[in-house]
């Protein structure tokens, strides 16, 4: 079977980030970027299951500038056959992240596609859901295994309460959690190895779809600081002050 | 206005997180609906209709919601929630998966994990694990908003008279279906309410040093959580993870223990009133936003702690 992966450029999870002083955002310049970690995960997933002769083709595909490119060609170094590329240099909100997703989806007809539960720049845990939505298709989220058998797909989800199975029929979309598997490195044959894979670039207008932002960022500020507090020098002291100074047990 | 607050339950008891999500409803303003979708969910429905602020709850009470599968859950609200301005719900695991497919259903953008309401249509929210707070505003006609519960003290949870109606919109989408769940059995508080939390790292060593904190939050009467290092070496199980992809926590009281302080363990617990800190690096990270630190082996700083905890509680 077909696994459609989708990844996105986002900063360095190493990087510490900072607010731009106008507050129009965080400071990307010059600034490390890298593949999102769930969406690592969610490509060695996809590999696994190509390892297990579950699937067949990995197509991996990112929305973004140009620069995106060098995301897909990691995933494709990590065991991706085909990159799709949808350059954009505009904002891509999850809705519209979502809706050019679905255009993809619709011509390449895969039976699982998997993508990351979040990114680490905007926190939304949207994408991946939408999508599903879009395409009438069922839905295994924040997934820490995922057997695929038959015509179905058995999700184990990470939930509040422990851990909850699902059974999905197929085609499904499953969204990774940390602990679906650990990403391997990619080795330097293999990062050789995919200059030379096909990588297809569109737009969304080649799509159909129309990037049009519902939400505006106002502003965006450095959160209120926390100030370190005191040193105590033993453990009798510790609960001395959380009873009479913090009053807190 | 008008606003749907999807309740966060189990079919038998009404988790706190909606009582907060209430708050956020009433900050917004407006008239507020609770609908309780589930199994044999009378009860949660009995007490939604007793919390403060709420007009009305609707119940929809099928074996189609008994387990929450986000595919039936998102075609009921979106069917519901078309005749109101706002569809809130907590930003916990449930409300996670399935409102970004009720803002899909209704082609409209999600506001995901607000902390504060500006106005009707304009929210505060965390990005970059905490990082940077940013204010957003909404265009769409109806805004669907998950809400982080600690960023709202919850409305009372008694003092209510709301009236209660049966819904009979029986969605089952047929895409996926129920298989088995392994629920962390505990007495201890919800980590997500609990006043105080204790949280063992990648110091513990191995998961049955976590019984030294069992035994402190014991006397605390505290819920335990644990950094993403101490859950990936598998001492603890998943549902006990805090951090930017965990749980988020804001107690009375958080005591790190053997926890170095990770950026993205920190956006899980950094608004806690006041933070407690054990490591013997006395470089850790954790040192910075704590309030009372101590630089001590936790081996023999837990016991003592248990100890020192017994003379005056």
């Amino acid at each position: 079977m077909k696994v459609l992966v989708a990844v996105k450029r986002v900063i360095d999870y190493n990087v510490k980030v900072r607010v731009k002083p106008d507050n129009t955002g965080v400071d990307l310049a010059n600034v490390k970027m890298a593949m999102n970690p769930f969406c690592e995960i969610a490509v060695e997933e996809a590999v696994r299951l190509k390892e297990k002769g579950v699937a067949n083709e990995i197509v991996v595909v990112s929305i973004g500038p140009k620069a995106s490119q060098e995301q897909i060609r990691t995933a494709l170094a990590l065991g991706a056959d085909r990159g799709i590329h949808i350059e954009t240099d505009e904002e891509v909100q999850s809705l519209e992240a979502a809706k050019l997703l679905k255009a993809v989806v619709e011509k390449e007809e895969p039976k699982l596609v998997i993508l990351g539960k979040q990114s680490i720049d905007s926190d939304n845990n949207q994408t991946g859901q939408m999508l599903a939505a879009l395409t009438g298709m069922g839905q295994g989220t924040f997934a820490s295994e995922v057997v695929v058998d038959g015509e179905k797909v058995n999700v184990t989800r990470e939930v509040d309460g422990g851990l909850m199975t699902l059974s999905l029929n197929l085609p499904a979309v499953v969204t990774t959690d940390l602990r679906l598997n650990e990403p391997r490195y990619a080795s330097l044959p293999n990062i050789m190895k995919a200059k030379k894979k096909p990588l297809d670039t569109m737009s969304p207008a080649d799509l159909g779809v129309e990037i049009a932002p519902r939400l505006t960022t106002l502003k965006v500020e450095a959160p209120a600081g926390r100030q370190a507090g005191v040193k105590v020098a033993d453990v009798a002291e510790l609960v001395d002050k959380l009873k009479n100074e913090a009053k807190v047990i | 206005m008008s606003i749907l607050v999807i309740a966060e339950h189990d079919n038998s008891s009404l988790k706190q997180a909606t009582l907060s999500v209430v708050a956020a409803a009433k900050a917004i303003g407006g008239d507020i609906d609770v609908l309780v979708a589930g199994e044999n969910c009378g009860a949660v429905a009995e007490a939604a209709a007793k919390a403060d602020s709420v007009a009305k709850v609707l119940v929809a009470d099928n074996a189609a919601y008994g387990h929450f599968l986000g595919e039936n859950l998102a075609e009921l609200v979106a069917e519901l929630g078309k005749g109101y301005s706002h569809i809130l719900a907590a930003a916990g695991t449930t409300g996670k998966d399935f409102m970004p497919r009720v803002a899909a259903l209704l082609d409209v953008a999600q506001v995901s994990d607000i902390i504060r309401v500006e106005s009707e249509d304009t929210f505060v929210r965390p990005i970059y694990a905490g990082n940077a707070i940013a204010t957003v505003k909404a265009a769409d006609s109806i805004k669907v908003v998950t809400v982080r519960p600690t960023g709202f003290d919850p409305v009372a949870a008694e003092g209510g008279s709301a009236s209660v109606e049966q819904v009979d919109v029986v969605k089952d989408a047929g895409l996926s279906s129920f298989v088995s769940e392994q629920k962390a059995e505990s007495d201890r508080p919800d980590l997500a309410s609990a006043d105080i939390v204790i949280s063992g790292g990648r110091g513990m060593q191995n998961g049955d040093n976590f019984k030294m904190l069992e035994q402190v939050a014991d006397l605390l009467g505290a819920g335990i959580g644990a950094s993403r290092a101490a859950v990936d070496a598998g001492f603890v199980p998943n549902d006990m993870q805090v951090g930017q992809t965990g749980k988020i926590v804001a107690p009375q009281l958080y005591i790190a223990v053997g926890i170095s302080g990770a950026i993205q363990h920190l956006a899980g617990m950094s608004d806690s009133k006041v933070i407690v800190a054990i490591n013997k690096d006395e470089e850790a990270p954790i040192f910075q936003v704590a309030d009372y630190g101590l630089v001590a082996d936790l081996f023999e700083a837990v016991p003592q702690l248990e100890e020192e905890l017994k003379k005056v509680l």
